[in-house]
């Protein structure tokens, strides 16, 4: 056996796997090649030509259960600058059920195969369910209160590029309202992958039980939440998933846990700040902290948000030889 | 007033009671500037006599001052029933140096704007220490947690809903949960709701002698039952106001036991009395929760003799004449309590069933220790908040000399022995009833 009889090693694939439903269970080196190749689309997408030909010929379909803008935007933006074809479809809460419901909608959707569907659901574990049933790859846009793997991807995206490093080492504090916040979970399983110390900062009334076990530092209080922290990562207090009374009051809120630069002094004093948005300003955030440009990395990761999502669709576009000759 | 020379007294020949150094033992007692300088058997007195006034108690009993942890006024809002005055004073001619008022107020406080209103009257009597809860839901209604940061902040010493019950499951984890910030105390009426229905009395054979719906003494221990799984499940700090039934306070025993974060006290009329007190459909002894069978009475002494409750608190609700006599189902719960509320457990002292100390731990240690007050010892460096009594003079419990305006109690008429001879706040005499002074009487009356 020669070197020259070896067949050719064919180049790393960019992803490991046919779809992407979550950051728990990828490994370092997944996310870092992801974002490696979201690297490249930022540079690209601030070109005046921002077509690429990846997705050429591929269908990519949105299938949004709840309502979306940004995320749902920047998919189709992503779709579209990777030359794919993009639907739209907005499926009402309301209009729609779970259970067969659900599959009968993928099985439709299916027979039309398209290569990539892009689903968000109110329900956790809808998405996973929904792609059992179809033969392409699907990206999970956000299931209820369970991941939201692209939003994570592009957090660490956007610190990466901020601080010019790896994630290894630093503090990262999440605060606010963990217990309805897919995002929330995603970023406490990629913070932890790359080996940054994540924080879980909210009432307990806020806290889902058992939040230590997944390796997170507990706090009911800012100050000491805060201190020290490279990152902080505020949550929007989701009213709409609340049922209940979590928190008496939004002023009461407000003041114990609404990030002002009063509570930010306990950070390191070049702490950065995030927020998956949409804000409630004078709820989890005081505006004038949301709005400065030297702290603020709220604008960036909606940036980032686009090149993470090319670089996801490109991923598992590359992943599929012929996804319809056969189902893995 | 303000700029007064430095104040010093001593009191001498006291029969000295401290629960928290279990001295019980005569000595005397310096007081300077409004805080005890020292205390004991073997304090040397005579050769500071002469710039110290000098009160010779006599061999009387000098213990600290009276801490009553449930108080309902009627300010704001019912102050035809009682002001924060008309409580403060009987509060002082009760021996009681503080009390805690319940929330349960028109309208009821649960926002800091309130608490800060109460504060400031409170204040401005300033006959003794007002204190206030908040209520642990908006407007007590049991559905949603009220601002317990910022009403904690603001000096509420606990949540709770008064009289009425958390009722929702839910609704109490959250609250314990919550709470947990702050380290502040829960306080729960516990009887579930929907069992006391529309009773009246202690369900048994007297309600249906008189024919009266009652409410049975499992719906104590249910809620109890409940709120300690919750409490082991959540974490806070939980207490439960006025237990009276043996398996309450089982149930209470078995959670300290275990270790979680739980006290409780419970009211003279529910050791003092049973439910033999409402025959003849005395509305006066109407109250929530209702007084209970001799055997749950005889295990509230137990339970105060052992400690499984901490605290002694007189539970005083005054109710005007017109909504208490009425027909029994239509009269409101509820007594008065301030001022028969060391008479009455002194009774228990006196027929061997508690010990002068346990008596005095539970109506003074025991809730300052609950509520985080500095009261309730004779330390030195403590408050001078002080009561002086004679264990031993006999009497007769007359409401008509009540100072509180309401005089509805169970125990009218009833032969008593002990009697308060001055009440000592911040080292300032605020009860006398030789010269009935409290000193600012008339001002305290008309304000």
């Amino acid at each position: 056996m020669t070197a020259q009889s070896l067949p050719q090693t064919a180049p790393e694939p960019l992803f490991r796997f046919r779809h992407l439903l979550g950051i728990e269970g990828l490994q370092r080196p997944d996310i870092e090649r992801l974002l490696d190749q979201s690297d490249v689309y930022v540079d690209a997408n601030r070109q005046g030509d921002k077509k690429h030909s990846n997705l050429r010929g591929r269908t990519l379909i949105n299938l949004f259960f709840e309502n979306s803008t940004r995320t749902r935007t920047s998919f189709e933006l992503a779709g579209k600058r990777l030359g794919g074809d993009v639907i739209n479809m907005s499926v009402g809460t309301s209009s729609i059920k779970k259970g067969e419901t659900l599959i009968d909608t993928a099985m439709t959707l299916n027979a039309m195969h398209p290569d990539v569907l892009v689903v968000r659901h109110a329900d956790s574990g809808a998405v996973q369910l929904l792609a059992e049933k179809v033969n392409c790859s699907v990206i999970n846009a956000g299931d209820g209160t369970h991941e939201h793997p692209t939003q994570a991807l592009l957090d660490a995206l956007t610190i990466r590029r901020r601080l010019g490093r790896g994630l290894e080492g630093l503090t990262v504090a999440i605060c606010g309202d963990i217990a309805h916040s897919r995002v929330a979970r995603s970023n406490i399983h990629l913070m932890g992958i790359m080996g940054a110390r994540v924080r879980a900062v909210a009432p307990p009334t806020l806290l889902p039980a058992g939040l230590d076990r997944l390796g997170v530092e507990i706090h009911h209080d800012m100050e000491t939440g805060l201190k020290n922290a490279d990152i902080i990562m505020m949550l929007r207090l989701q009213t709409e998933r609340m049922k209940g009374s979590f928190v008496p009051s939004i002023r009461e809120y407000y003041r114990l846990y609404g990030l002002d630069y009063e509570k930010l002094k306990a950070a390191k004093p070049d702490a950065l700040i995030m927020h998956p948005g949409p804000m409630n300003r004078g709820v989890e955030i005081d505006s004038e902290v949301a709005d400065d440009i030297d702290r603020s990395l709220i604008r960036e990761q909606v940036e980032m948000g686009v090149a993470v999502r090319m670089a996801c669709l490109e991923a598992l576009v590359s992943t599929q030889t012929d996804p319809w000759a056969k189902n893995q | 007033m303000g700029e007064e020379p430095v104040s010093k007294t001593i009191y001498k020949n006291a029969r000295l009671l401290d629960p928290a150094s279990e001295l019980d033992a005569m000595g005397a007692l310096l007081v300077e500037n409004g805080r005890i300088l020292d205390v004991g058997p073997g304090v040397f007195v005579d050769a500071m006599q002469d710039d110290f006034d000098i009160v010779d108690c006599a061999g009387k009993c000098l213990a600290p001052g009276l801490v009553d942890m449930r108080v309902t006024t009627g300010e704001p809002g019912n102050e035809h029933l009682e002001t924060l005055a008309t409580a403060s004073q009987a509060a002082a001619a009760g021996g009681v140096t503080t009390i805690v008022c319940l929330p349960n107020t028109d309208p009821i406080v649960d926002d800091v704007a309130l608490l800060e209103f109460v504060e400031r009257r409170a204040a401005e009597v300033g006959l003794i220490s007002v204190h206030s809860y908040a209520a642990a839901t908006k407007r007590t209604r049991g559905e949603e947690m009220s601002e317990i940061g910022l009403l904690h902040q603001a000096g509420a010493l606990g949540f709770t809903d008064g009289p009425k019950a958390i009722a929702n499951a839910l609704v109490m984890r959250r609250l314990l949960s919550y709470s947990t910030v702050f380290g502040t105390l829960v306080i729960q009426h516990p009887e579930i709701p929907d069992l006391v229905g529309e009773g009246v009395m202690s369900e048994g054979e007297t309600a249906t002698r008189l024919g009266l719906a009652g409410i049975p003494a499992a719906a104590e221990v249910m809620m109890i039952e409940r709120d300690m799984r919750l409490l082991a499940l959540s974490g806070g700090r939980y207490h439960a106001s006025r237990v009276t039934t043996a398996a309450a306070i089982e149930a209470i025993a078995k959670a300290k036991a275990e270790g979680l974060n739980v006290t409780c006290d419970t009211a003279p009329h529910y050791f003092a009395l049973n439910e033999d007190a409402v025959t003849d459909y005395r509305t006066f002894a109407k109250v929530s929760p209702p007084l209970r069978s001799e055997e749950d009475r005889r295990a509230v002494l137990q339970g105060l003799a052992d400690g499984t409750i901490d605290a002694i608190a007189s539970d005083h609700t005054p109710r005007d004449q017109d909504s208490k006599r009425l027909p029994f189902d239509q009269a409101e719960f509820g007594v008065v309590g301030l001022e028969t509320m060391l008479p009455v457990t002194l009774e228990s002292v006196h027929n061997g069933a508690l010990t002068m100390l346990q008596a005095i731990k539970a109506l003074s240690l025991g809730p300052a220790s609950i509520l985080g007050l500095p009261g309730g010892k004779l330390a030195k460096g403590a408050p001078a908040d002080l009561v002086l009594f004679d264990p031993d003079i006999a009497g007769v419990v007359d409401p008509s000399k009540f100072h509180a305006k309401c005089k509805n109690s169970p125990f009218e008429g009833k032969p008593i022995q002990g009697k308060v001879l001055k009440t000592i706040r911040g080292g300032r005499v605020v009860f006398d009833p030789e010269t009935e002074i409290a000193p600012e009487r008339g001002r305290l009356l008309h304000a």
